[in-house]
C-alpha cells in the first residue's frame, strides 16, 4: 500500500492512484509510480484544460497540422509551411530567471525542429511585477538575459514580443516564448512511433538528475518552501541544441526517421510514450542503454530527468548506419536504445530486467479528465464597477500630463532596454526590427513575408475573462493586419491560478470561450498551444492572462508597413471609432492606481472587416505607416507614430465624445480610452480618397484626422487643443524609462 | 569568383555569408566543413559570425584549432583574401592570423542595432571599393567586441596603418558615445601587416539588401569581388 | 593527480565586469573591498603521480588553451 506523503510528492491524489491500479492490475513499481505522476501532472496531461480546449476551433485550410503534435503548421504557399507555437516556462523563471527562461527558448525551439522546420523567429511575452520594486529588476534582468543568452548562441533572432508590469505577477513572472520555423509542407515530420521492430535512438546531451519532477513543480503553486526547489531547474546548453538542430534536419533530408520528438517536459517518459500513443505501437527501451552523466541513476531517475538537448528518433530499420554517420558529423554521439513493439505498452527495462511496464494509452489518452466546477468569483462585479466621477473629484490631470506619464509608464514604454540584447538580425530575414510592430520575416526563394505577433492583456482578463481574452486575440491579429499581413492562424499560451479553485477555473472557461468566438470570426483557428496553471503565490492568482500568438502572411515583402510616420504632408487617418472607454485602461492605473470598470466592447464582425481592410491597404501599396490603438488609447498611438522618424510630429483633432461621459473626465476618456478595433494609418494626400473609399465598401469607418510634420505632437479634442508636446520631450521621456532604471555602462 | 565560407559547429552566419555572396553578389560560394583541410581552390575566404564552440571557454579559442585553420593560414601567408567576421574576427585574433584579441562589451550586455564605421584604410581587398572616411551604416551583434590590444602592439597597429575601420558618429566624427563597447581608439576593424586579412566586429553581410535595412555593406563584398574578377 | 590553474586578466586590462561587482559590494555596504578583478579557475584530472610532470603538462595546457597570453595571466597549483 502507499502512503500519503509518497502520494502528495507524487502530486497524485488517491483516486486517481486507485485508477493506475486499476490499469496495470497490480500495485505501481517505484518507477511505474513516477512515470504515472508526471504524464498525469497538469502539466502534462492537460487534465483540468482539456474539456474546454476541445472546443477551440482548430481547423481551417490552411492548417497542416492543429494541436496534438509538438507544434501547428499552417500553409504559406510555394510548397512551404510555417510550423509555430507558444509556449510558458513561468514557475522556473521565478526560481532561477535566467536558466528558467533559456531553457524556456530551448523547449520552444526543439518543439519547432523536430516537426522538420528549421526555426526562422523567436517572439516572447514576460510579464512582471512592478519595476520599482527590489526582486523585480533581478527577475527581468536574468529572464531577458536568459532568452538573449539562450536564443543568440543558436542562431535564431528574436524578433518582438512584449513586455508588461502588474503587481500581480510580482511573486509569479510569465515568460511565455514563441518559434515560428519555416519547413516543406511535404516534409513536415511528426511525433510517432510504429514499423514493429524499427529501432528507437537517443541523442544529445548525456542524461542527469536535471529537474526531475519539473513537471510536477509546474502544476504546483509557490508557498515558502519554493527556494527549496532551486535543484528542480535545469541549465540549457545552446551550443548542444545548435548541434542537434543541425544534424537533426540533416537526418530528416535522409528520408531515414520515422519519427522524432524532443524530450521536454516528463522527458523520456513522456516522449517515448507520445510516441508510442500516436502510432498506435508500443515501445520498449533498457535505460541501461541511455546515456548518463552522473553515476548510479535508477530507472525512476532516468526516466524522469528532464536534462535538457536530447531527442528521440525511430529509425527505419536497415537505415541505422546512415544516421548514425550524420550524428557522428557533428560529434554527437546516437544511441540505440530500444525498439518498437506491437503491444502498445511502454516496457521499460534496466540490465534486461522489465522495470516498468504500462499502456500507453493510460499514460496519454486515457488519463483522467477532470470536469472541474466552475463559479463566477466573487470579487467581479465590484471590480467591474467604475465610478468615474468619484474618480474625477480625487484629481484630473491636463491632457499633457496624463500623455507623459503613460509614456513613462514600463508597460508603455520603449522596450529597447531588452530587444537590444536580444540578436534580431541573425539569417538575414528580419525586415520589421522589434519595437516598430508586428516582427516579420522574408521567405527567402520567395517575394513573400510572415508577420507575427504576440499579445495579452492581464488587466481585461481579471474584468472580464471572456472579453479579455477576445480581446488578445483580436490584438494580435490587429497587430499582424498592420503590418500588412493576411492572420492565417494562432498559438495560445493560458497562464491562470490554481484550477482546483472553482474561481479559477470559471476564469479558465470563459477565456477559452472567447478565445474561440474571437478566433472562429476573425478566421485564425488554433493550432497548438500551451496552459499553465497553478500561477499563485500564498494563496492570491496572477490575473487571468490569456497570450496569443498570431501568424500571418504577406504576399509581396516589400509591402510591410511600420507604425512609423514617413514623411511630413502625409495624412493621418483614423480607421475605426473610440467611445472613451476607460475600464482597465493604462490610464486608469497609470494616474490613479485603480484596476476597474469592463474591458473594451469587441464587435469581432468590425474588428474582421477592419483587418481585412488593412490587408488590401497594405497589399495595393497606399498607406505609409499602420499602428494600431492598445495600451493608452489613440493618445499613445500617435505618439508611437512619431518616434524613431528622427523627429517628425503630428497635428491631429479628434471629436470630443458625446454623453453620458463624465465631463470632467471626458476629454481623457477621448485621449487615452482603450477602444478597440482602431487604427492610426497614414498616407500620401493623393491616395487618400481611394484610402477612404475603400474603407466605405467594407462598412469601416475612416475619417482623416489630421497630418504629419513640424517637431510637435498636436492632439485637438473637440475643437480644443489638448495634447500639445515637443516630439523630442516626449521620446525622451519613453526612450528612457525603463533603460534609465538600468546602470549606465560602465567606464 | 569562389568565396570558401568556414562553418565551424556552432556558427550561424555561415547561411548570411552564403546568401549575401550568391544571391545577392551573384558570385560562387562552398561552405567548408571545420574538419576538412582545404580550401577547395576557393578565391577568397569568410571566417563568418556566430558562438563556434558555443563560445565556451573564449570566444573563438576552441575554433582556432580546427583542422581547416591550417589551410586558412597558409592561404593566408600566399596573400589570399580572408575576412573574419564578428566570430570570424575573434577566431583570426585567437589564431594568431590578426594582432590584439576581443573582450566582453564594456556595458555587459550584448547589442544588436545599427552604428556607423568609418573606412581609414582602402588598401586591403575589402575596402578598395570605398573611399577614406566614407561612412558605413552597418548592424553589429555581439557581446564580446571590445577590441583590446596592449599599447606597444596599438602603436604599431596604428603607425602601421593596420586600423581599417573605427566606429563614428552618422557625421563621421570619432567620439566615445559612437563605440558601442568600448574598443581602444575605436577600432571596429583591422587587417595583417601584409594587408589581406581583415577582421571586423560589425556585419557586412546583414547590410546588403535595402528590404534589411541598409546597403552599407555591399561595398565590403564587393570590393574583393571587384579585385579578384577584374585584375 | 590534480592540477589547478588560475587564470586571471592582466593587470593593464580593463575589467568591466570586476568593477562591476565591486560596485555592487560597495553598495552592499562593503566599503573595505577597494577593488575586483574577475578571472577563471580550472580543475585538470591528470592521469600522473608526477607532481612536477603534472605541473609542466597543466602549465603547458594553460598556454595552448585556457589562457589568451594577450589578456591572461595564470599560475598554477598540484596537489
Amino acid at each position: 500500500m502507499i502512503d500519503d506523503q509518497t502520494l502528495d510528492r507524487h502530486g497524485l491524489k488517491p483516486d486517481e492512484y486507485d485508477r493506475i491500479v486499476g490499469f496495470l492490475g497490480r500495485e505501481p513499481s517505484p518507477a511505474e509510480l513516477g512515470i504515472f505522476s508526471v504524464m498525469w501532472s497538469e502539466h502534462c496531461s492537460y487534465k483540468s484544460s482539456r474539456v474546454h480546449l476541445k472546443t477551440l476551433p482548430t481547423e481551417g485550410p490552411q492548417v497542416l497540422q492543429g494541436p496534438g503534435e509538438n507544434a501547428g503548421a499552417i500553409d504559406i504557399g510555394d510548397g512551404l509551411a510555417a510550423v509555430f507555437k507558444i509556449e510558458s516556462h513561468n514557475h522556473p523563471s521565478f526560481i532561477e530567471p535566467y536558466q528558467g527562461a533559456a531553457t524556456g527558448v530551448g523547449g520552444i525551439i526543439r518543439d519547432i525542429f523536430t516537426m522538420g522546420a528549421r526555426p526562422i523567429a523567436l517572439m516572447n511575452s514576460l510579464r512582471f511585477g512592478p519595476l520599482e520594486a527590489p526582486g523585480t529588476r533581478r527577475v527581468l534582468q536574468g529572464v531577458v538575459a536568459g532568452i538573449a543568452g539562450y536564443g543568440n548562441s543558436i542562431g535564431i533572432p528574436t524578433i518582438g514580443g512584449e513586455i508588461a508590469f502588474e503587481p500581480s505577477y510580482a511573486g509569479n513572472p510569465l515568460v511565455n516564448v514563441f518559434c515560428l520555423g519555416i519547413a516543406r509542407a511535404a516534409d513536415v515530420i511528426k511525433g510517432v512511433a510504429s514499423g514493429t521492430g524499427n529501432p528507437v535512438y537517443y541523442v544529445g546531451a548525456k542524461t542527469g538528475r536535471d529537474g526531475i519532477h519539473g513537471a510536477t513543480m509546474a502544476s504546483a503553486e509557490f508557498d515558502d518552501k519554493s527556494a527549496e526547489k532551486r535543484p528542480a531547474v535545469q541549465v540549457g546548453d545552446p551550443f548542444m541544441e545548435k548541434l542537434l538542430l543541425e544534424a537533426c534536419l540533416e537526418v530528416m533530408r535522409t528520408d531515414a526517421l520515422v519519427g522524432i520528438q524532443d524530450m521536454g517536459a516528463a522527458g523520456l517518459t513522456c516522449s517515448t510514450t507520445e510516441m508510442g500513443s500516436r502510432g498506435g505501437a508500443g515501445i520498449e527501451i533498457d535505460v541501461s542503454l541511455v546515456p548518463q552523466r552522473e553515476s548510479g541513476m535508477t530507472p525512476y531517475e532516468i526516466m524522469l530527468s528532464e536534462s535538457q538537448e536530447r531527442m528521440l528518433l525511430v529509425v527505419k530499420k536497415g537505415r541505422e548506419a546512415e544516421v548514425e554517420r550524420v550524428f557522428e558529423k557533428w560529434d554527437l554521439h546516437a544511441a540505440r536504445i530500444g525498439h518498437v513493439t506491437g503491444d502498445g505498452l511502454l516496457r521499460v527495462k534496466e540490465q534486461g530486467r522489465v522495470v516498468a511496464e504500462i499502456p500507453n494509452r493510460a499514460l496519454t489518452d486515457e488519463c483522467p479528465v477532470y470536469h472541474r466546477p466552475m463559479e463566477k468569483p466573487a470579487y467581479l462585479d465590484e471590480a467591474q464597477a467604475l465610478d468615474l466621477d468619484d474618480l474625477a473629484r480625487r484629481t484630473t490631470v491636463a491632457a499633457n500630463d496624463g500623455l507623459i506619464a503613460l509614456l513613462g509608464s514600463p508597460t508603455v514604454a520603449s522596450k529597447r532596454w531588452a530587444y537590444r540584447q536580444y540578436d534580431h538580425m541573425v539569417q538575414t530575414n528580419t525586415i520589421n526590427l522589434p519595437g516598430l510592430g508586428a516582427g516579420v520575416v522574408r521567405i527567402k526563394g520567395t517575394n513573400r513575408a510572415l508577420a507575427m505577433s504576440v499579445d495579452g492583456n492581464g488587466r481585461y482578463g481579471y474584468l472580464d475573462p471572456r472579453r479579455g481574452a477576445m480581446l488578445a486575440v483580436a490584438e494580435a491579429a490587429r497587430n499582424v493586419a498592420c503590418a500588412g499581413a493576411r492572420p492565417l492562424g494562432a498559438t495560445n499560451c493560458l497562464n491562470f491560478g490554481n484550477p482546483e479553485r472553482p474561481s479559477i477555473m470559471w476564469q479558465f472557461g470563459q477565456a477559452v470561450e472567447g478565445i474561440g468566438e474571437a478566433c472562429r470570426a476573425l478566421g485564425v483557428p488554433i493550432t497548438g498551444g500551451n496552459v499553465s496553471l497553478y500561477n499563485e503565490t500564498d494563496g492570491r492568482a496572477i490575473y487571468p492572462t490569456s497570450v496569443i500568438g498570431v501568424v500571418g502572411l504577406l504576399e509581396q515583402a516589400e509591402h510591410v508597413l511600420t507604425r512609423c510616420f514617413e514623411d511630413s504632408g502625409d495624412v493621418i487617418i483614423l480607421i475605426g471609432e473610440g467611445t472613451g472607454e476607460l475600464g482597465g485602461s493604462e490610464f486608469l492605473k497609470a494616474v490613479y492606481g485603480v484596476v476597474a470598470g469592463q474591458p473594451p466592447a469587441l464587435d469581432l464582425a468590425r474588428e474582421r472587416a477592419i483587418q481585412d481592410l488593412l490587408v488590401e491597404l497594405a497589399g495595393a501599396g497606399l498607406l505609409r505607416s499602420a499602428h494600431d490603438c492598445s495600451d493608452g488609447g489613440i493618445a499613445v498611438a500617435i505618439a508611437e507614430c512619431c518616434f524613431e522618424t528622427a523627429g517628425r510630429g503630428a497635428d491631429v483633432a479628434i471629436d470630443a465624445l458625446g454623453a453620458p461621459t463624465v465631463s470632467s473626465l471626458s476629454e481623457a476618456a477621448a485621449l487615452f480610452g482603450e477602444s478597440a478595433s482602431r487604427v492610426i494609418v497614414s498616407a500620401r494626400p493623393a491616395l487618400v480618397t481611394e484610402v477612404l473609399q475603400r474603407a466605405a465598401a467594407l462598412g469601416v469607418p475612416a475619417r482623416i484626422i489630421g497630418e504629419v510634420g513640424g517637431a510637435r505632437l498636436r492632439i485637438a479634442v473637440g475643437g480644443r487643443m489638448a495634447v500639445d508636446l515637443s516630439v523630442a520631450d516626449a521620446e525622451q521621456v519613453w526612450a528612457s524609462a525603463i533603460e534609465g532604471r538600468f546602470a549606465k555602462q560602465v567606464a | 569568383m569562389t568565396f570558401a565560407v568556414i562553418v565551424f559547429p556552432g556558427s550561424n552566419c555561415d547561411q548570411d555569408a552564403h546568401h549575401a555572396t550568391t544571391a545577392v553578389l551573384g558570385q560562387m560560394a562552398e561552405f567548408v566543413w571545420h574538419k576538412e583541410v582545404d580550401l577547395h581552390g576557393a578565391d577568397a575566404v569568410i571566417v563568418p559570425g556566430g558562438f563556434a564552440h558555443g563560445d565556451y571557454l573564449r570566444t573563438g579559442a576552441m575554433a582556432r584549432f580546427s583542422p581547416i585553420m591550417g589551410a586558412v593560414k597558409t592561404f593566408a601567408d600566399r596573400g589570399g583574401p580572408v575576412i573574419g567576421i564578428c566570430n570570424g574576427f575573434q577566431v583570426l585574433l585567437e589564431a594568431g592570423l590578426l594582432p590584439g584579441a576581443m573582450l566582453r562589451n564594456r556595458g555587459l550586455t550584448y547589442r544588436c542595432e545599427y552604428i556607423q564605421v568609418r573606412v581609414e584604410q582602402t588598401d586591403t581587398p575589402f575596402t578598395a571599393g570605398a573611399h577614406v572616411g566614407q561612412v558605413l551604416r552597418l548592424p553589429i551583434g555581439h557581446g564580446e567586441g571590445n577590441y583590446y590590444a596592449p599599447p606597444d602592439e596599438l602603436e604599431r597597429l596604428e603607425a602601421r596603418r593596420q586600423v581599417v575601420l573605427r566606429y563614428c558618429a552618422p557625421n563621421g566624427a570619432i567620439d566615445d558615445d559612437a563605440n558601442p563597447n568600448g574598443s581602444v581608439h575605436a577600432i571596429a576593424g583591422l587587417c595583417n601587416e601584409q594587408r589581406n586579412v581583415v577582421g571586423m566586429m560589425p556585419h557586412p553581410e546583414r547590410a546588403c539588401e535595402r528590404l534589411l535595412g541598409s546597403v552599407d555593406g555591399l561595398v565590403i563584398l564587393e570590393s574583393v569581388v571587384k579585385a579578384l574578377t577584374s585584375a | 593527480m590534480r592540477a589547478r590553474v588560475f587564470v586571471t586578466l592582466k593587470p593593464s586590462v580593463f575589467d568591466p565586469q570586476g568593477r562591476t561587482i565591486a560596485d555592487a559590494l560597495h553598495s552592499l555596504g562593503y566599503g573595505t573591498v577597494s577593488d575586483v578583478r574577475q578571472g577563471k579557475y580550472f580543475e585538470l584530472d591528470l592521469e600522473t603521480t608526477d607532481a612536477a610532470q603534472a605541473k609542466a603538462l597543466a602549465a603547458e595546457v594553460a598556454d595552448k588553451l585556457l589562457a589568451n597570453p594577450v589578456i591572461e595571466s595564470y599560475r598554477v597549483e598540484v596537489d
